[in-house]
């Protein structure tokens, strides 16, 4: 049984034929649309050596459907000629036909018909010739008869530029029989179907081939934001690491904890109008723990707790300035201070991930508001050797085994480290977070006993995510600044070359669409070879 | 971080050998700096301002080398080689001395004008020194260094050096109405008062970032000898009368500000730095400044301090085991001159006067730790055993938000500042109806408040993603912010979910299912009991009317869902309906 009548007579005519048949041809002699023959071809294609068709493309004119119009009724400035009287024809009324705006310029241009401005009814048009040939007419009725040939290149390409005139392109096949020819084929089935399985009739079917090459559907469904995907990998390692989450919603800081309560000094130039947003309203900090206040202010102002201090005349005011917390830092202090309050002392170890903000202008590489990743461990007795050896741990949990540790200067960390991991394509050493001991300045005033050390360190999620270029911001002595990272997989694989497609509502969705699961430590797959790919 | 360009074969000079790159780059990194870039003027005029300016420009290799912000003594050519020859034991470090002049000691005499506006001023005499070429412009960029750091933009601190020999003593520092002031400022051909400077200097490029340290003081401050004639009009600008030059023998350097221990510092950095080329190397002569209350003090201070450290606190802080003299031996290889005394055990440190940045033991113990080499620290895991919790709010986000993008719906990160317009007029609300927290110092619209709705940020992020196919479903689990004054700041975050569904049709059954969804994995039955949670028909500026409800949970409003109006559509540049919810959700911690 063939498939289908088309396919059936397909099969007849090329039987009867020598050599091969045309498909275009095939369809005007059978009267049916060429579409329909394509489809017998492409089903009779499928079903393996029976035929061989090869494409072919034609270039043939055709009319637009503006065209064939003209071809019937005459072009709009013949209408328009015909359409005025020998007494002239207000050119107002001559506006409101269907082709009077198009038309009345075509045949004043042809010098059939000219315009009385000085009527005393508004300009009136009159026929300047009897009569006239419509030659567009003429030629798009040739076009029609097959004669398109014959017109000139000029010819056509006007008719093509006033969009009467259209050249396609024709797909055609050319038929021949194949190694397997036959007039009596079975039709192949495309599915496995309920009523095949009950009756058992799939035994006896042939069944069409898949396609494996081709992509298949796409589950309809709804996907996390790739640099959160990264946060979540953080928050996880973090917890495997026992490090416990401090509580960060609180995006508005008083002066007093993001910098005081550090110890940063009140001329610090991270406080600066330039590099911090500061707060219209509420403008200041309503209410600060006084105590602490005031040992803060003395070990500032005059030293203490075996410090010269900074000597400078310290401010309440300007600790109560209210500010978009610039570093995750000032919710650490807080929770330092809180441990310090609970008698006795109990080692910790903390960490945090969220939105810390600089006052900078938004473009390709720097954003206003980016995520700092921080951990912070108290505990009696705590090292150099302690930070570097939970820093070794971390970092190869992030699959970066190869670290070095660079001296460098933080305000409220002495020691301060800078981590270094070397980054093999780059083929470089290249900077993966700060790190340091808080000053005993920032603790003691808080209360914490004196042989209790705490360790810090810091990094951001969005250099992380990686990120091909450095943050370079002006305080370049905060812990998360100047934060560079290796080359983004990610960014690189979808040509993401601006931070802001991905952070922020500029993101690109397909990108979130298409992200992969983010694994930390897996190693790169190397590069997908020709063969592959 | 401050960067300090030096010329390479001055430096290897200096440094008594040559080293390759990255010999030079193992160095500074061991030592805490960092070769950040390897360049020549040439280079970097030609990357500024194309090859064509930069054609008659030196080729000499220049070094950039970032300098830790608090090491002021690092920030010239002089201070560096200093510092490294010191760390690499080729030279001991020099000692800085205060001398007597034989003459008539230099007196610079405050009046009580300047309370109001700057009122320190310290001063000194480098003698006899000898500068070229290079000292001397190392001498003028090394004050520019300090400028731009200590001295914060000249605001704390503003340094002028002058030739002595051009002047007569004793200097007086006073603040005097602007138009009072007349003098012939450096690079000037005539006299200008200070009210004519201001203006000029408003289009000055490298002065105009100064100007407003005085600019709308009634008095401004100024340093005249005995003869009226003009040194310097603190912090702007020196006068023309007393430049130094090359050839200059004899430097009285001022150094005024707001900020007296600074000043003492700035003074006695530059006074170390440059009496290496002084006839008697590292001596400074003393200058005496006389205050408003009669007191007087002579300068610079050059004070020498001695601490004293326990070894095992060192070796306890850094976790390794050194002997008390090898720890001492490490710390005067950092220009701490250091030995053990008493029980063996203590080490006493003298800090120079160029290390200003030692304030506590703590930065004894890190310059301890950097000359024993940070890499070659035993890395070691604290033995303390702790429990990991999750925050509460975060640990609910992250359950939730898998959930939803379960439920599919996809997730986007939208920024907590935005502008007014966003929270405000493009949702049909006025800005006071908003609590919302403003900055004041934004430097463009798009961060005048911190978001107190989430919604802003999804129809932004549709906006950007027209061209994705249909339907848009988006959703955000993030923090708002609203004024509070029941808490320190006043101000309060609130985690809010927000989402969207943007189509052809509004598909306000979609949110609402959401919702559905959303209680079902919060375990909040439906109902209008205590434990349920209902919705129940409302209005809101932002929302089609009759299209829009409160959500209530446990009898607490939550928040609104609903068909957005089309003017808020049109707003935010979107054509198509759209419906959203945003719900607070805290009550169900």
């Amino acid at each position: 049984m063939a498939d289908g009548p088309v396919a059936e007579l397909l099969l007849r005519r090329l039987e009867a034929s020598d050599g091969g048949l045309d498909s275009a041809e095939l369809a005007a002699e059978l009267g049916v649309e060429h579409q329909a023959v394509v489809g017998a071809v492409k089903s009779l294609q499928a079903l393996g050596e029976v035929i061989e068709a090869e494409l072919r493309s034609t270039k043939r004119w055709e009319l637009t459907s503006e065209g064939e119009e003209i071809a019937r009724e005459g072009s709009h400035e013949a209408r328009v000629f015909r359409s005025i009287p020998p007494e002239g024809l207000a050119q107002s009324e001559l506006m409101r036909l269907p082709s009077g705006k198009v038309g009345i310029s075509k045949a004043m241009s042809n010098k059939w018909i000219r315009v009385d401005k000085s009527t005393a009814d508004g300009p009136r048009v009159f026929r300047v010739v009897d009569s006239m040939e419509d030659e567009v007419q003429r030629r798009l009725q040739m076009v029609q008869r097959g004669q398109a040939e014959k017109l000139g290149e000029k010819e056509r390409s006007e008719l093509r530029k006033r969009k009467l005139l259209a050249e396609v392109t024709l797909k055609t096949y050319w038929v021949s029989k194949g190694s397997a020819f036959s007039t009596s084929i079975s039709k192949q089935e495309t599915e496995l179907s309920p009523e095949m399985i009950s009756s058992g009739s799939w035994r006896d079917r042939p069944f069409k081939p898949y396609n494996f090459l081709a992509q298949g559907v796409l589950p309809d469904s709804g996907h996390l934001h790739p640099l959160l995907k990264v946060r979540s990998q953080f928050r996880q390692i973090f917890l495997e690491m026992g490090f416990t989450e401090m509580p960060t919603d609180n995006f508005i800081e008083s002066s007093f904890w993001n910098f005081d309560a550090l110890f940063q000094p009140q001329q610090h130039p991270a406080r600066d109008q330039h590099d911090t947003f500061f707060l219209r309203d509420p403008a200041e900090a309503l209410q600060l723990p006084m105590d602490y206040v005031q040992r803060v202010k003395r070990t500032h102002s005059q030293g203490g707790y075996g410090s010269q201090g900074y000597k400078y005349n310290w401010k309440l005011d300007e600790a109560r300035k209210n500010l978009l917390r610039t570093h995750t830092t000032s919710a650490s202090a807080r929770v330092l201070y809180r441990l310090a309050q609970k008698k006795p002392f109990t080692p910790a170890k903390y960490f945090s991930i969220d939105r810390v903000f600089r006052n900078e202008t938004l473009d390709a590489t720097h954003l206003a508001e980016f995520h700092q990743i921080e951990g912070v461990v108290a505990d009696h007795g705590l090292t150099l050797g302690h930070l570097m050896g939970v820093l070794r741990e971390f970092f190869t949990k992030l699959g970066i085994t190869q670290l070095r540790f660079k001296p460098a200067y933080n305000p409220y960390t002495e020691p301060s480290m800078e981590v270094f991991s070397y980054h093999p394509g780059l083929k470089k050493w290249v900077e993966v977070g700060n790190s340091g001991v808080f000053r005993p300045e920032m603790l003691l005033p808080m209360g914490l006993p004196e042989n209790v050390s705490v360790i810090a360190w810091g990094l951001s999620l969005e250099r992380w995510e990686p990120w091909k270029t450095k943050q370079k911001s002006t305080c370049a002595d905060l812990m998360v600044n100047s934060l560079p990272s290796p080359i983004s997989p990610t960014m690189i694989k979808y040509g993401i070359n601006n931070i802001r497609e991905l952070v922020g509502h500029k993101v690109n969705l397909q990108m979130v669409y298409n992200s992969p699961l983010c694994r930390l430590d897996a190693k790169p797959r190397p590069p997908p070879t020709q063969e592959a790919a | 971080m401050p960067t300090v360009s030096v010329k390479r074969d001055l430096l290897f000079q200096a440094l008594g050998r040559t080293y390759t790159n990255e010999e030079f780059d193992e160095l500074c990194f061991e030592f805490g700096l960092e070769l950040d870039e390897i360049t020549s003027e040439k280079e970097i005029i030609s990357k500024e301002q194309g090859s064509v300016k930069a054609a008659g420009a030196s080729d000499v290799v220049l070094y950039k080398i970032d300098v830790p912000a608090n090491r002021y003594d690092l920030l010239c050519l002089e201070g560096l080689v200093r510092g490294l020859q010191v760390f690499k034991e080729r030279i001991k470090p020099p000692v800085y001395k205060r001398v007597m002049p034989d003459g008539k000691i230099q007196k610079l005499i405050i009046t009580e004008e300047t309370a109001k506006i700057r009122p320190f001023a310290v001063a000194a005499v480098l003698r006899n020194i000898k500068f070229t070429k290079d000292r001397y412009d190392s001498f003028i960029e090394l004050q520019e260094k300090l400028h731009q750091n200590i001295c914060r933009k000249r605001a704390l601190v503003a340094i002028g050096t002058h030739d002595l020999d051009t002047l007569s003593g004793p200097f007086t520092y006073t603040a005097k109405r602007p138009s009072d002031i007349k003098f012939k400022p450096l690079n000037k051909t005539k006299e200008y008062t200070a009210c004519e400077l201001m203006n000029i200097y408003k289009t000055d490029n490298h002065l105009k970032q100064y100007l407003h340290i005085i600019e709308n003081k009634p008095l401004y401050p100024v340093i005249s000898d005995s003869n009226g004639v003009v040194l310097s009009m603190p912090p702007i600008i020196n006068g023309d009368h007393s430049r130094i030059t090359v050839n200059t023998r004899n430097v009285f350097i001022e150094c005024t500000g707001t900020d007296f221990t600074k000043a003492k510092i700035v003074l006695d950095i530059i006074v170390t730095m440059f009496s290496e080329y002084c006839e008697k190397q590292f001596t400074v002569e003393a200058a005496e400044v006389v205050f408003p209350n009669g007191k007087s003090y002579t300068f610079p201070e050059l004070a020498y301090r001695k601490e004293i450290v326990r070894a095992d606190l060192i070796n306890k802080k850094v976790g390794i085991r050194e002997t008390p003299e090898n720890l001492a031996k490490l710390l005067t290889r950092m220009y701490l001159k250091s030995e053990v005394i008493g029980d063996g055990n203590q080490i006493e440190i003298e800090i120079p006067p160029t290390r200003a940045d030692i304030i506590h033991a703590c930065d004894i113990i890190e310059d301890a730790a950097i000359a024993y080499g940070y890499n070659n620290i035993q890395m070691t895991l604290p033995k303390t055993y702790t429990i990991a919790n999750q925050f509460p709010l975060n640990k609910l986000t992250e359950l939730l938000r898998h959930d939803m993008a379960a439920a599919g719906f996809t997730e986007v990160l939208t920024f907590a500042l935005c502008s007014q317009e966003d929270i405000a007029d493009k949702l049909g609300v006025d800005i006071s109806a908003t609590k919302a927290v403003h900055i004041s110092n934004p430097k463009t619209a798009e961060f005048q408040v911190a978001r107190t709705t989430l919604l802003p940020g999804l129809l932004k992020t549709i906006a950007a993603n027209r061209k994705m196919p249909l339907p848009l479903k988006l959703f955000e689990i993030s923090d708002i912010v609203i004024k509070d004054s029941n808490t320190d700041v006043g101000a309060k975050n609130y985690r809010h979910l927000c989402a969207v569904y943007y189509n052809k049709n509004p598909g306000f059954e979609i949110i609402h299912g959401l919702l559905d969804r959303i209680m079902q994995l919060l375990d909040v039955p439906p109902g209008e009991d205590k434990a349920g949670y209902v919705i129940r028909a409302s209005e809101g500026p932002a929302f089609f009317p009759g299209r829009c409800a409160e959500i209530f949970a446990g009898g607490q409003s939550i928040g609104k869902l609903g068909v957005l109006h089309p003017d808020v559509i049109t707003k935010f540049e979107l054509t198509m309906p759209c419906s959203s919810l945003e719900i607070n959700i805290e009550p169900f911690l």
